[in-house]
């Protein structure tokens, strides 16, 4: 088999968006995944497509990548599940309410949409939501997919234009443009290490932690809830430094199920169901939703983050080893800025200038001290 | 005359007489379909025991509730196809309920009673938490005031002498190790129940094979347990034309019972081959009781063609079943019928011994001489450590329960009888899985549309490209219903030898509300 162009560690949906960028570019791409195509951190996302603003370098990449995402929306096959429910930040109280006002400002500066519910209006838009919460901002550019059938879309499309795609095949060190595997080495002109959680096995330094969370979803209640929801202090959640955080975030599925989240929590790679964490994580959602209570749970499940110290991904070219690029470290945004860090990656292979500013995310950039790398 | 209760069915008025399901009820007033599928399909009863979600109606506006696991009630409200699985979440009770006990029970089938009365008669604080509407499980299972074999009359009556506390209506969810013991959670009709014990006996039972065929989803095929069930809560199956298919000793009893209710049994196809039952039968003479039984089921329906060697390919009709086509292999011939009770056997209940760890061997719970677990402290009994009937779920409940209700003593004469009922059972039960296994043949009857995961409709084609039962989850959707996999799992397990996926909580659908417990 001749030496593909670029050799794709990893199908996760970073590992995919990246084959379908770089094959679309009209490179040769082969694609190695230890399990199957989605199987990893993809199949235990949320898939909600959002536009993040806790960061300048967060909300480019994001930003972007809902912009790729949306022009996506009507290529995608209905097993994608694409929903464009929007987002509402629910606001608890007065304090979070004023962050509304300035938030909103924020994006509609940048030319993203968005409006402030008052207190009326957000109990109109979700119904289910317990009365008297202050209000909400409204983004109605957001939107949610089905992560794993997204991510074997896109790989499909690259496979459509001849990328190799080998599934069981377990990646083990990466080197100077070659990749040793269970099956003997592969040799590559450039290689993109999208492994998730498992990156750092194959290229020791990269400053990835898994960062557990905890999901569950529930029958089919059409009509529930409209728009994906999260409360407004997510962000001290998501970024909280403490061992574990909760925070409500509810999302209406395509198939009128409900997918309740999040929890955070760094203990390895232990995929049990933490009763303690998920039960602060439901009794969260409840006091904004005390209704939900009378919903059908059917399923629970875990999932890893890909977490960095300062929450923003790796992408770009990689000192570790010579042709050796990173696409990794995405934490709980990775199905929203896949497409973003595709575009990133392919810019990056092919000497391309990219439409946002790649340095933030560089793999090289200095992290604070504490941090692993 | 049983009092008669009036309900609403779609809004019309019918009555029924009280302490039949729901199912059977419909079933009677001439509804059979239940809810639309997720792909628009009207949907039937299917298995009766709780198990499918297949017959999820709407009651007194609370979705997605099972038609087989609930009684009428006078005034009830049942919202059958869109609504049955649209309409709006309503109130529900939500009382909690605490108890601390030496031993729960898990099941109240013939092996859970069993272990229940050993265990609390040894004095061992006990409580039985069961999914059945009363205790009994499926085999025992009967309309309030409708007779009883004397044995199964026998071990109830001593269950509640024996001061068990017995929760029926209880789903069991949640079981997990807690300080030293284990801690049960469970929903029930009022609400939740959070059992606290210092060892479980898992006695889960079984359910039915269902392997799929084209027309398989058509309101009308059900499996043949399940038809036995039906009409032992309610449904009226007279002049019912019917067909009983599939493959195991059940087929007799089913075959009998709608004959006794006055359906008109056509044919009683199994698939094995007459070798095959030839082999069983002469391994059979070593057990004449089970002879005579099997003959007594079998005068039942005498002018009833048994053939063997024939099985199902395919069902017909266009909203509800119109005929059933069948073959030898080499021949195929249709038959008209309204019912087709079709199940290839029984499958053990393992999700609870699962959720906790306990080690299984081919695909049953492995469990020790005194019937525990590779987990110290939970015991199984019965079909979940593999399928073998009646006396020996007896047997092992009775081991089980005496080994959690704490009995140390010597080896008694009767440890030694309980012993030796439980192996000859077991080699009974061993020769009559290698006589009723399902045949190569069967794993070729779906087509690439034919539906395998109801819940989801997910077809064949869907996932035949995937290499594992989780991947094809993920992608196709099968298995990730309410049921939980527990119907298609075993079908793909069949068709691919794929292992199903890893157990996790909630080990069945249960409220939001009551996965956590009140702080």
């Amino acid at each position: 088999m001749p030496s593909p162009d670029v050799l794709v560690v990893g199908a996760g949906i970073v590992g995919a968006a990246c084959a379908d960028a770089l094959s679309e570019a009209g490179l040769s791409v082969t694609v190695l995944e230890s399990r199957f195509a989605g199987g990893g951190a993809t199949a235990a996302a949320m898939g909600h497509i959002v536009v993040m603003d806790d960061s300048p370098a967060q909300f480019a990449l994001t930003e972007l990548s809902r912009r790729l995402w949306t022009g996506l929306a009507g290529q995608m096959p209905a097993a994608c599940e694409d929903d464009p429910t929007g987002t509402l930040w629910v606001a608890a109280d007065a304090e979070e309410m004023a962050r509304v006002a300035s938030r909103a400002a924020f994006y509609r500066e940048r030319g993203v949409e968005a409006e402030e519910l008052s207190s009326e209006e957000l109990a109109q838009a979700e119904p289910n939501l317990r009365p008297g919460l202050a209000g909400a901002l409204r983004v109605p550019g957001d939107r949610v997919v089905y992560p794993v059938n997204a991510a074997r879309w896109l790989l499909g499309r690259a496979v459509a234009r001849g990328a190799v795609k080998r599934e069981g095949v377990e990646a083990l060190r990466i080197g100077a443009q070659r990749v040793e595997t269970r099956d003997g080495p592969i040799d590559a002109g450039a290689v993109v290490n999208a492994a998730g959680a498992a990156a750092p096995l194959l290229t020791p330094g990269l400053p990835i932690q898994p960062r557990k969370g905890h999901l569950v979803i529930t029958d089919r209640y059409p009509g529930f809830c409209r728009h994906q929801l999260v409360e407004l202090g997510y962000l001290k959640s998501a970024h909280a430094p403490s061992a574990e955080s909760v925070a409500f975030n509810l999302q209406p599925r395509a198939t009128g199920q409900m997918l309740l989240g999040s929890s955070r929590e760094f203990v390895g790679l232990d995929a049990a169901i933490n009763r303690r964490i998920r039960d602060r994580m439901i009794r969260r959602a409840l006091e904004f939703m005390p209704a939900l209570a009378r919903l059908s749970a059917i399923r629970t499940w875990t999932g890893f983050r890909p977490s960095t110290p300062d929450n923003l991904p790796l992408i770009g070219r990689s000192e570790a080893a010579e042709g050796l690029f990173i696409a990794a470290g995405h934490e709980g945004l990775g199905i929203t800025t896949s497409l973003g860090t595709a575009r990133l990656v392919a810019d990056a292979i092919l000497g391309r200038k990219s439409p946002i500013d790649p340095a933030p995310y560089s793999p090289m950039r200095a992290f604070a001290a504490g941090a692993h790398a | 005359m049983p009092e008669s209760v009036s309900l609403r069915v779609d809004g019309r008025a019918t009555s029924a007489p009280a302490g039949i399901t729901v199912a059977a009820a419909l079933e009677n007033a001439g509804v059979n379909v239940c809810r639309t599928s997720v792909t628009g399909e009207p949907r039937g009863v299917l298995c009766a025991m709780g198990i499918c979600f297949e017959c999820r109606v709407t009651i007194d506006g609370v979705a997605h509730r099972r038609a087989c696991m609930e009684l009428v009630r006078d005034g009830m409200q049942v919202g059958t196809g869109e609504s049955a699985v649209c309409g709006p979440p309503s109130a529900v009770r939500s009382e909690y309920e605490e108890l601390d006990c030496d031993v729960v029970v898990v099941g109240a089938g013939p092996s859970g009673v069993a272990a229940a009365c050993r265990a609390a008669e040894a004095g061992a604080r006990t409580v039985v938490l069961d999914e059945g509407l009363a205790p009994g499980g499926q085999i025992y299972r009967r309309l309030p005031g409708s007779a009883l074999p004397d044995a199964a009359r026998g071990w109830l009556a001593r269950l509640e002498r024996s001061g068990a506390v017995v929760r029926s209506g209880a789903s069991v969810f949640d079981a997990a190790r807690e300080d030293g013991g284990w801690r049960i959670s469970a929903e029930t009709a009022e609400g939740s129940c959070l059992v606290r014990a210092g060892r479980v006996v898992l006695a889960t039972g079984a359910r039915e094979l269902f392997l799929p065929f084209p027309g398989w989803t058509l309101p009308g095929v059900m499996g043949a347990g399940a038809a036995q069930a039906l009409a032992k809560t309610g449904a009226a199956l007279s002049g019912r034309a019917a067909v009983v298919a599939g493959s195991g000793p059940l087929l007799l009893p089913v075959a009998a019972s709608l004959a006794k209710l006055g359906a008109d049994v056509a044919i009683v196809a199994e698939q094995a081959g007459l070798a095959s039952l030839a082999r069983f039968g002469a391994e059979l003479t070593r057990f004449p009781g089970k002879l005579l039984e099997a003959a007594r089921y079998r005068s039942a329906f005498f002018d009833t063609p048994y053939r063997t060697g024939t099985w199902v390919v395919e069902a017909r009709g266009s909203s509800r079943l119109e005929s059933v086509v069948l073959t030898d292999g080499s021949r195929q011939f249709e038959v008209a019928c309204s019912l087709a009770a079709v199940g290839y056997g029984l499958v053990p209940n393992t999700e609870l011994p699962r959720l906790l760890g306990c080690a299984m061997r081919a695909g049953a719970v492995a469990v020790d001489a005194r019937q525990e677990t590779s987990v110290a402290g939970v015991f199984s009994a019965g079909e979940p450590c593999g399928i073998a009937g009646v006396d020996v779920a007896i047997a092992e409940g009775q081991i089980a329960g005496l080994a959690a209700g704490g009995h140390r003593d010597e080896t008694t004469a009767e440890d030694r009888a309980l012993a030796g009922a439980r192996a000859r059972g077991r080699r009974l039960a061993a020769a009559m899985d290698r006589a009723f296994r399902p045949r190569p043949e069967l794993a070729a009857v779906a087509r690439p549309d034919t539906i395998v995961c109801l819940c989801e409709d997910a077809t064949l084609a869907s996932l035949s490209s995937c290499a594992s039962a989780r991947e094809a989850k993920l992608s196709s959707r099968a298995g990730m219903g309410p049921c939980q996999g527990r119907v298609c799992g075993p079908a793909l397990a069949f068709l691919f030898g794929w292992d199903s996926d890893t157990v996790r909580p909630p080990a069945r659908p249960a409220l939001v509300g009551n996965l956590v417990a009140p702080e």
